[in-house]
């Protein structure tokens, strides 16, 4: 069984990671922002943020942010995701899924190629 | 929402918006009564305010008029075959406290509490989890985390995923096998 103990071994290899990177600046980061309130839990916001968290744990993602925040002030697309590249104007994404982070991590975030199908005015 | 587990998101985030320091929250398994509570030390809420607070009027956000969270859960343990309660004062903090019967054909199923627990983990705002089934019990406190992490961010990608799997384990042994 897995215990609070063993994130001694994992904060070691993190700390090793921090000290070898070269300061990465903070402006290159890529900020991913899920919404969070009533309305967006409610349409599915947990594996939404679930599925970019994970997904940039287990790839070793280091310069995208996942973070959240409250009402959006559209109910009705949620679950919603924004997207912050430095130096671009902000992206909305609305009904988000899991599949459709996945998607939006690997093309967008990564790839530079926003999923035109995925924003507001264009959803069915 | 189609679980409780989303629900204790829900009214976690209330908490963590309320400057809470600490945010406790209790799922108790005792025979056939499933008991859910969340206290936090935040702002609280004035006599005044809290009787309105589970009307679906009642919010101090600006960007729509309507806050949801709250009515939303006393509807879900009323249709549960349970009990909402809320106390609350100002400068003290809130306590959420529903009961449903595990047995009630209406009653939501708890589900995934590792999902809502790393959702939950915040580098300002701590969070006790006290998960008890029958007199088998598993704690999980972000302060003892957070003397481990020495500094690193509790939200940082791998800390989240191992905390959840860790979360995911102790929550089965302690089921034993049952699904809530
Ligand atoms: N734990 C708490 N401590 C202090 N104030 C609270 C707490 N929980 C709720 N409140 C107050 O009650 C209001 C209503 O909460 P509720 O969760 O129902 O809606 P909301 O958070 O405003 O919107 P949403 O529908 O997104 O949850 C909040 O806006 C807040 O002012
Ligand atoms: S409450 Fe739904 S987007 Fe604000
Ligand atoms: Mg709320």
């Amino acid at each position: 069984m897995k215990s609070i103990a063993d994130i001694k071994a994992i904060r070691e290899k993190m700390q090793a990671q921090i000290i070898s990177r070269d300061n990465e600046s903070e402006a290159n980061e890529i900020r991913v922002v899920v919404g969070m309130a009533t309305c967006g839990i409610a349409a599915g916001a947990r594996p939404v943020f679930n599925e970019f968290v994970d997904q940039v744990a287990n790839r070793g993602i280091k310069h995208v942010k996942v973070t959240r925040t409250g009402c959006i002030g559209m109910c009705k697309l949620e679950p919603i995701v924004e997207v912050f590249v430095p130096g671009q104007e902000k992206v909305t994404y609305v009904h988000v899924d899991a599949e459709k982070a996945k998607k939006i991590l690997d093309q967008h975030v990564l790839g530079g190629k926003i999923c035109t199908e995925y924003l507001v005015g264009d959803e069915a | 929402m189609r679980e409780l587990a989303l629900h204790i998101l829900d009214i976690a985030e209330n908490s963590v918006k309320a400057n809470a320091k600490l945010v406790t929250v209790e799922i108790l398994v005792d025979d056939n009564l499933l008991t859910i509570r969340i206290s936090d030390d935040g702002k609280g809420m004035s006599e005044e305010f809290l009787t309105r607070v589970t009307d679906p009027f009642t919010t101090t956000r600006t960007t729509r008029k309507v806050g949801m969270g709250i009515p939303l859960l006393k509807q879900a343990a009323e249709t549960g075959g349970g009990t909402f309660d809320i106390k609350s004062q100002v400068g003290v903090g809130t306590v959420v406290t529903t009961t449903f019967q595990l047995d009630d054909i209406d009653r939501m199923p708890l589900g995934d509490i590792a999902e809502t627990a790393t959702t939950l983990l915040y580098p300002n705002c701590d969070f006790k989890w006290i998960y008890k089934v029958g007199d088998r019990e598993f704690v999980f406190d972000t302060r003892e985390v957070k003397e481990e992490l020495e500094g690193i961010p509790i939200d940082s990608p791998e800390i989240i995923a191992f905390l959840k799997s860790m979360l995911k384990e102790n929550i089965e042994s302690i089921n034993g096998g049952i699904i809530i």
